[in-house]
């Protein structure tokens, strides 16, 4: 059943259960004719309905209520008396619409006499026609497609009543609709902004004037306001259409703009004009226009000189739309660019303890300004994948001849946009993911005939944007995997015991385990050594995580999660004792407190003993778990784990993560708080150490180490 | 974090599409039958609220007026639902503090679209 039909459906539901409601009413109001309650409980129930009806596609008998509705309209307002002919006439709507109901459900078509008797007997009872205003109950309110017309440049002086956030309107979030339509320039009116003891916060003093340029013409832009028109005092011009103001030399002089819009008399420009200085500061000082009038009219001009300045030069900026750049002169800048962010957080930090205002201000725009030209590096570094996957046509087209099979492929997201280097590396793993689809998923067609499935299977691979990770889709309509198959062959591998009580979802993750293979025999195509651990392992050295589910006799979806980048990632920053860690906030699903008296009571029920020393005894990374609001949750005190100095304070906090789709807690002293983090690699004495995956540098030039979750939670899990 | 939208409607259909239309655009949802029970539900965090107008119990217009006495939900936006033929409610709902208005019968996505105005 589609959505539509299950909304039409509660919609049959309800009609039937207020028709019974409407014969209730009525047949009471025959009784107590006067009763303003019974005839405002029939008003209701044809009012919802009618609106009801007409919003699920129930037309005719949105028409048709309308009518029985009206009347009854007439009778609430006092206009008509409730007489026994209404009431039957209106019992019979009644009738008639419970027999439209049914209509609607065989598909029977409607006897139109039946329903216009109705009609006609309930119109004849109201005082003057009311025919004519039948057509707005059913006029659905279709949106009417703006045709895209040649651009135009508005003029639009927007200034709200003060009262204006009482109706629940924030101005600015329209600024910023306009702002969508096109080209926009803003300048916000702050002089009615009284002094700071003065300001009452729930009035808004500002207003704006606002130079777009659209091409969605005038109704799109009235449409932004259309809630507050009544409420502000809107004034929109066309200053410029179809190219009018390229026939004069240069756009119109800043007397005239502010004339146009009513903030300068004429006859006042006349008499200033008679001194020669520049005009702006002569009608300031001179106290005619106000000094941020002056501005924003002198915006307009600035803009609309842009606008042309783009207009006439369309040919330039094409030639250069496209340059080829080394790769190695990116992975500079990238490199470059990493240290600005981290000298610029250091700046930030040494300011905010100076407290100096200038110095205040000059940080927050390095820090504005730093922040636009890393996102616009890394972003010369995006591709799109589509290269990849286009690649993979031949390889699935070569394999699948090789082993006698039909295999269709079918991509999805190739536009969607990685980090270079994440492409390359890439590039190795999905290979091997589609070659084992190919060679261990899909059947052969005589197999997949048999099963009754189509001669030829599709392997659909997908990239998609998530939040700040990709994902990467290989999902194969072939034969699936059998958890217990998977398990058994485990076992006799030795890779997990016998008598190991595992869930569908772990047992698919043990064929990542090195030495494992699902292949019955070894095959030319696959199972030359590189298993699928390797394809975890460069995966996981990209920062991302795969992930397997599976259905026997249906098929297998196997999803690479990655980070958009991998120079720079949002971190959690976190501390213990004196030394600072980041948490990829991308792993991240929340934080809680850890109460220590909970702690110890936690641990006392798992040793049989509350003290101290048995802490020394039991493993250095014992693996606890606290109650998450029902749930279990395992977590590792990371104090424990890196072996830190002194005592941990009363209340710890936990942060926690998820990891192959289960949540893991990692204790630490103190959570600090997101950071943009510049990832550094760690030396060659530092690379094997379990847990780490990197490092970064604070603001303040002290090392933070990355924490590397899903290896720390293997580590203490093998330990355990 | 997911936004909260509060639906008012004493027609569970009405009630139902906007719920799941808002629900499949990633919002939380809270449901009340009348302008009574949306007081009542008026306890946590939301951050719009969409109301029918004639309701038993408590109509919607009142309910606008009981909404904006609150602290809390003093500036949130409430969009009406209205049918062509309450043009003059329009005013009356204004006046209450309505933040806009979307005329009945409405498509899915002309609910998003004025949502997505007011609720940025």
């Amino acid at each position: 059943m589609t959505q539509d039909d299950i909304n039409r459906q509660a919609f049959r539901e309800e009609a039937t259960e207020l028709l019974t409601e409407l014969e209730s009413a009525l047949l009471e109001l025959e009784e107590n004719p006067d009763d303003h309650d019974l005839v405002d409980r029939v008003f209701r129930a044809m009012h919802t309905v009618k609106g009801s009806g007409a919003m699920f596609g129930f037309d005719d008998i949105a028409a048709f209520t309308h009518d029985v509705e009206t009347v009854f309209d007439h009778v609430r307002n006092g206009q008509m008396a409730v007489t026994k002919e209404l009431l039957d006439l209106t019992l019979a709507a009644r009738d008639t619409i419970a027999y439209l109901l049914d209509c609607a459900d065989t598909g029977d078509a409607v006897d139109l006499e039946r329903t216009n008797a109705v009609t006609v007997g309930l119109r004849a009872l109201v005082p003057g026609s009311i025919a004519q205003d039948n057509a707005e109950a059913t006029a659905a309110a279709e949106p009417q497609d703006v045709e895209e017309s040649t651009p135009a440049t508005f003029r639009i002086r927007f200034r709200p009543e003060e009262s204006i956030f009482y109706s629940g309107t924030n101005p600015l979030s329209l600024i910023v609709e306009l702002s969508e339509l096109g080209a926009c320039h803003t300048y916000a009116h702050m002089e009615n902004v009284p002094e700071l003891e003065e300001i009452d916060p729930e009035r808004c003093y500002a207003w704006w004037d606002v130079i777009l340029t659209t091409t969605h013409g005038l109704d799109a832009i009235r449409d932004v306001f259309i809630f507050v028109e009544d409420d502000c005092d809107l004034k929109i011009e066309t200053i410029d259409q179809d190219g009018d103001f390229d026939d004069r030399a240069d756009y119109k002089l800043l007397g005239e703009i502010l004339v146009e819009r009513g903030d300068l008399a004429p006859a006042d420009l006349e008499r200033v004009l008679q001194e020669r200085q520049p005009l702006g500061e002569v009608l300031t000082s001179s106290g005619v226009v106000s000094k941020q009038n002056v501005e924003a009219a002198l915006a307009e001009q600035k803009a609309v000189r842009d606008i042309r300045k783009g207009r006439t030069k369309p040919e330039v900026t094409e030639a250069a739309s496209s340059i080829r750049v080394a790769a190695d002169k990116l992975d500079q800048l990238v490199d470059l660019v990493g240290e600005l962010v981290i000298v610029q957080a250091r700046i930030s930090q040494v300011v905010s303890e100076r407290r100096d205002p200038l110095l205040t201000t000059l940080s927050e725009e390095l820090e504005r300004l730093s922040d636009e030209l890393r996102d616009s590096t890394l972003n010369i570094r995006m591709l799109p994948i589509g290269t990849t996957f286009s690649k993979f046509r031949r390889l699935v087209r070569d394999l699948s001849d090789e082993l006698g099979k039909k295999i269709e492929l079918v991509t999805h997201g190739a536009e969607t946009e990685l980090d270079k280097t994440v492409i390359e590396r890439l590039n190795d793993p999905l290979v091997h993911l589609l070659r084992n689809s190919i060679d261990h998923g899909i059947e052969t067609p005589d197999k997949r005939t048999a099963a009754g499935k189509e001669e030829a299977g599709t392997i659909v691979l997908s990239a998609q944007h998530s939040g700040g990770e990709v994902h990467i889709r290989i999902e194969d309509d072939g034969k699936g995997m059998e958890p217990k198959a998977i398990f058994q062959k485990a076992v006799e591998r030795g890779i997990v015991s016998a008598d190991a009580e595992l869930s569908d979802k772990e047992c698919y993750s043990l064929i990542f385990q090195p030495g494992f293979s699902t292949a019955e025999k070894v095959t030319n195509v696959s199972g030359r050594g590189v298993g699928m651990d390797v394809v975890k392992r460069s995966i996981e050295s990209l920062r991302g995580s795969v992930d397997v589910e599976s259905a026997p006799g249906k098929g297998t979806v196997i999803t690479v999660r990655l980070p958009l980048t991998l120079a720079i990632i949002d971190g959690l920053q976190v501390r213990v004792a004196d030394e600072y860690f980041v948490i990829p906030l991308t792993m991240v699903e929340e934080c809680v407190e850890l109460m220590n008296r909970a702690d110890d009571a936690a641990k006392l029920q798992a040793s049989g003993n509350g003290s101290e020393q048995q802490l020394a005894v039991r493993p250095k990374a014992e693996q606890r778990i606290v109650n998450l609001r029902g749930e279990i949750v395992p977590y590792i005190r990371l104090r424990e784990w890196f072996e830190s100095p002194g005592d941990r304070p009363a209340i710890e906090q936990i942060v926690v993560a998820g990891v192959d789709g289960t949540r893991v807690g990692i204790v630490v002293d103190t959570v600090i708080g997101e950071h943009q983090t510049v990832i550094k690699s760690l030396g060659r004495l530092y690379r094997n150490v379990e847990g780490i995956s990197g490092a970064t540098i604070k603001g303040d030039g002290t090392m933070a180490l990355i924490l590397d979750v899903p290896k720390l939670v293997q580590c203490v899990n093998r330990e355990q | 974090m997911a936004k909260t939208i509060m639906t008012v409607d004493d027609s569970a259909s009405v009630r139902q599409m906007v719920a799941f239309t808002l629900k499949n655009a990633g919002f939380n949802v809270i449901e009340a039958q009348d302008g009574q029970d949306a007081l009542n539900k008026l306890n946590g965090p939301v951050d719009m609220i969409i109301t029918d107008l004639n309701m038993p119990n408590m109509d919607g217009i009142t309910l606008i007026k009981n909404v904006r006495a609150k602290a809390q939900y003093k500036f949130i936006p409430v969009i009406m639902l209205t049918t062509e033929s309450q043009a003059g409610k329009k005013q009356e709902g204004k006046s209450a503090g309505a933040t806009g208005w979307i005329v009945k019968p409405f498509k899915p996505d002309q609910l998003l679209a004025v949502v997505n105005k007011v609720l940025r």
